[in-house]
């Protein structure tokens, strides 16, 4: 079948190409360049910068300038003051992930395969709250979730809540922010890659003795799992950084590390402690991805 | 598996979509054990069929039985069928073991590790079973597609142009493959094509369907050589459709007047009695042969044509023969080397035996069914 002769000569690099490939690499990388200023300016500096600031010695104030001592204590002081904020920080952003899932599933699976025409009106639908404001529409959460407002009332007609009880300044409140505001990030990437399923798999597990919901379990939900990990990743990470929803939503006692970093860096200046924090914070979230996407095995997908 | 009885037949069968009428009250019987193929254009209703019995469409009207099961309401991972799809749709996150065994490890069959084994070595792809449908060819490919539905050895195999991503060559060979396999294990196939020479290659019957019918069914020679309509005519093979006057007709033979000169045709190929009619002659049916050089020795005999264009295509010549009211009709040789090849502009006499032709109502569009580049693709 195969002719090795001209197999090998066909393997032999054309004339011409030889000088122009290493040419055109380079023009490759030129294009690179822009990207890579942008982050080495925006991204790479301030995080370097950061991390440097974390180890000042706190006894410094921003008015009578830092003296750089190499204070690792820093982290240690950080932890035991903040470890339940982390704690908090996490289980929120987890429960408010999981909820996204479980909300954004159906719903990008109805685009991808139920939507039809109205599949362009419906992934608008999905990306319109971006037209206003992420602050203006948390407040809006403040006004529904209020003690006054409909869905308190209502709860508590049914005395699911009792008659004192309340929706706002709750971890419910502030989850539930969470979990509005990061929906679209979890249902766009599950819709591109629910989009990407071929409808003929599902036809084809239903022909090889598949019920829809073992269809569902062996072919459809594997299929999406690279868009279960981004749109995970995606609300998982910015959640368990937010402030906004616990700062409007709920009370100090909803506070996540967001807000203790945000107040050592406006209100108490304690920028060693707040750098320091912002370290931690970025350090757990790197290994907790690490491991998740290690796990997730999504290079097996194709 | 090959309990009696356990022939596929639909009933009635109609489905509409909207407006359109994809397949119309079709009924039609398969045999246990049989190879039978589905031929049309596309658009014809022949995939719509295929998916109907699956149950992946369900029918406007009518019904679809296995044996004396009736199967219409049930849905496709209840029915004793699988199939083949066109792309295969094998699972791309799975191996190629994994892929043939999902079937029976969904039926919760013990033994899935040694039956999906020896369905592999069927189709010759043992050594592959650990790799990802991504890393095979097509032709692979294809065959792991025919493992994954076999193996679960189903009443009935639905098989949607299986061969129509493959390249030439390699179709011949899973042709002959495809072909093994179904008399090896006695399972009916139902197969879907647009491919004419497909469908007479490996089916004992075949169902030319066009808009929605039927237009005729049976053995792929008689089909060939007897057929019905223009559109089978057409579809099959190309033919030379000349129009003529009935002059008389007897229980034998069927006398024609084409353009002054008479014409015979066997009465059980003459599907129209009176009035104007179709003759169709196959091209590799008709000697051409120089003016007046031949006798007429009981054959159909017709003459003043003058060879318009020669085309050599190595097993045979095809010869384009201007006649006197303006036709061209077309001739084929065989390539054996007994007589002289017609040049361009000689003066010839055509003929052919009256049982090679046939009669067909010339009120049916004499251009029907013939393929198009469109339809070929």
């Amino acid at each position: 079948m195969t002719h090795p002769a001209s197999v090998q000569s066909t393997g032999e690099t054309p004339p011409g190409t030889g000088t122009t490939t290493p040419q055109r690499a380079r023009r490759g990388w030129l294009l690179l360049v822009p990207g890579m200023l942008w982050l080495a300016l925006f991204f790479l500096f301030p995080t370097v910068q950061l991390f440097f600031t974390s180890l000042y010695d706190p006894a410094g104030s921003y008015i009578s300038g830092y003296q750089m001592t190499w204070e690792f204590r820093n982290y240690l002081d950080a932890v035991v003051d903040t470890w339940n904020l982390f704690a908090r920080s996490f289980a929120y952003a987890g429960i408010a992930t999981a909820l996204c899932l479980i909300l954004g599933y159906p719903l990008a699976y109805a685009i991808a395969f139920k939507a039809g025409r109205w599949k362009n009106v419906m992934l608008v639908l999905v990306i319109a709250p971006f037209f206003t404001s992420f602050l203006l529409r948390t407040l809006s959460w403040a006004a529904i979730l209020s003690d006054q407002g409909p869905v308190t009332q209502f709860l508590q007609t049914i005395a699911i809540l009792p008659d004192d009880g309340r929706l706002l300044a709750t971890p419910v409140a502030v989850i539930a922010g969470l979990t509005y505001n990061f929906l679209p990030f979890m249902t766009l990437p599950l819709y591109a890659s629910l989009d990407k399923v071929d409808y003929r798999l599902i036809e084809a597990a239903g022909d090889l003795y598949s019920s829809p919901v073992t269809g569902f379990r062996n072919v459809t939900f594997p299929l999406s799992l690279p868009g279960v990990v981004s749109g995970t990743l995606l609300t998982f990470i910015p959640a368990s950084g937010d402030y906004i929803n616990a700062e409007l939503l709920g009370t100090p006692k909803q506070y996540m590390i967001g807000n203790r970093i945000q107040a050592a860096f406006i209100t108490e200046k304690d920028y060693p402690l707040a750098a320091s924090l912002s370290i931690i914070l970025m350090a757990i979230v790197l290994v907790m991805v690490i491991f998740y996407v290690r796990r997730a095995g999504t290079e097996k997908l194709v | 598996m090959s309990q009696g009885g356990r022939d596929l037949r639909l009933e009635g069968v109609t489905k509409r979509f909207g407006d359109f009428v994809a397949v119309d009250d079709l009924t039609l019987s398969v045999p246990q054990g049989s190879f039978f193929a589905l031929l049309g254009p596309s658009g014809c209703g022949k995939t719509t069929t295929l998916r109907i019995i699956a149950g992946l469409e369900d029918p406007t009207q009518g019904q679809v039985f296995i044996g004396e099961e009736d199967i219409t309401g049930l849905r496709p991972y209840k029915r004793p069928v699988n199939t083949v799809f066109q792309s295969y749709a094998l699972f791309p996150h799975l191996s190629i073991a994994e892929n043939v065994a999902f079937g029976l490890r969904r039926r919760g069959i013990k033994d899935f590790k040694s039956r999906t084994r020896d369905m592999l070595g069927l189709v010759q792809l043992e050594p592959y079973a650990d790799r990802r449908p991504a890393q095979l060819s097509g032709g692979q490919q294809q065959r792991v597609a025919l493992a994954r539905a076999l193996v679960n050895e189903p009443g009935v195999l639905l098989l949607d142009e299986p061969l129509g991503a493959l390249d030439l060559k390699l179709r011949r060979q899973m042709q002959i493959e495809l072909k093994r396999i179904q008399t090896e294990i006695d399972v009916t196939f139902v197969h879907v094509t647009h491919d004419q020479e497909e469908a007479m290659t490996m089916a004992d019957t075949i169902a030319v369907m066009n808009n929605g019918v039927i237009e005729q069914m049976g053995h792929p020679e008689e089909l060939y050589e007897n057929p019905e309509t223009t559109f089978v005519a057409n579809f099959l093979g190309q033919s030379n459709l000349i129009v003529t006057e009935v002059l008389s007709s007897s229980p034998e033979r069927v006398s024609v007047d084409c353009h002054g000169q008479q014409l015979e045709i066997d009465s059980a190929r003459s599907h129209t009695d009176s009035g104007r009619g179709w003759l169709g002659v196959r091209p590799e049916k008709i000697t051409a042969t120089a003016r007046g050089a031949e006798g007429r020795n009981g054959a159909n005999l017709l003459s003043g044509g003058r060879v318009s264009d020669v085309s050599f295509v190595g097993v045979s010549t095809q010869y384009l023969v201007a006649m006197p009211w303006g036709q061209e009709l077309m001739v084929f040789e065989q390539n054996t080397g007994q007589r002289a090849q017609l040049r361009n502009g000689d003066e010839v006499d055509l003929a052919w035996a009256p049982e090679h032709a046939f009669l067909l109502d010339a009120r049916q569009d004499a251009h029907a069914g013939v393929m198009t580049p469109e339809d070929l693709e």
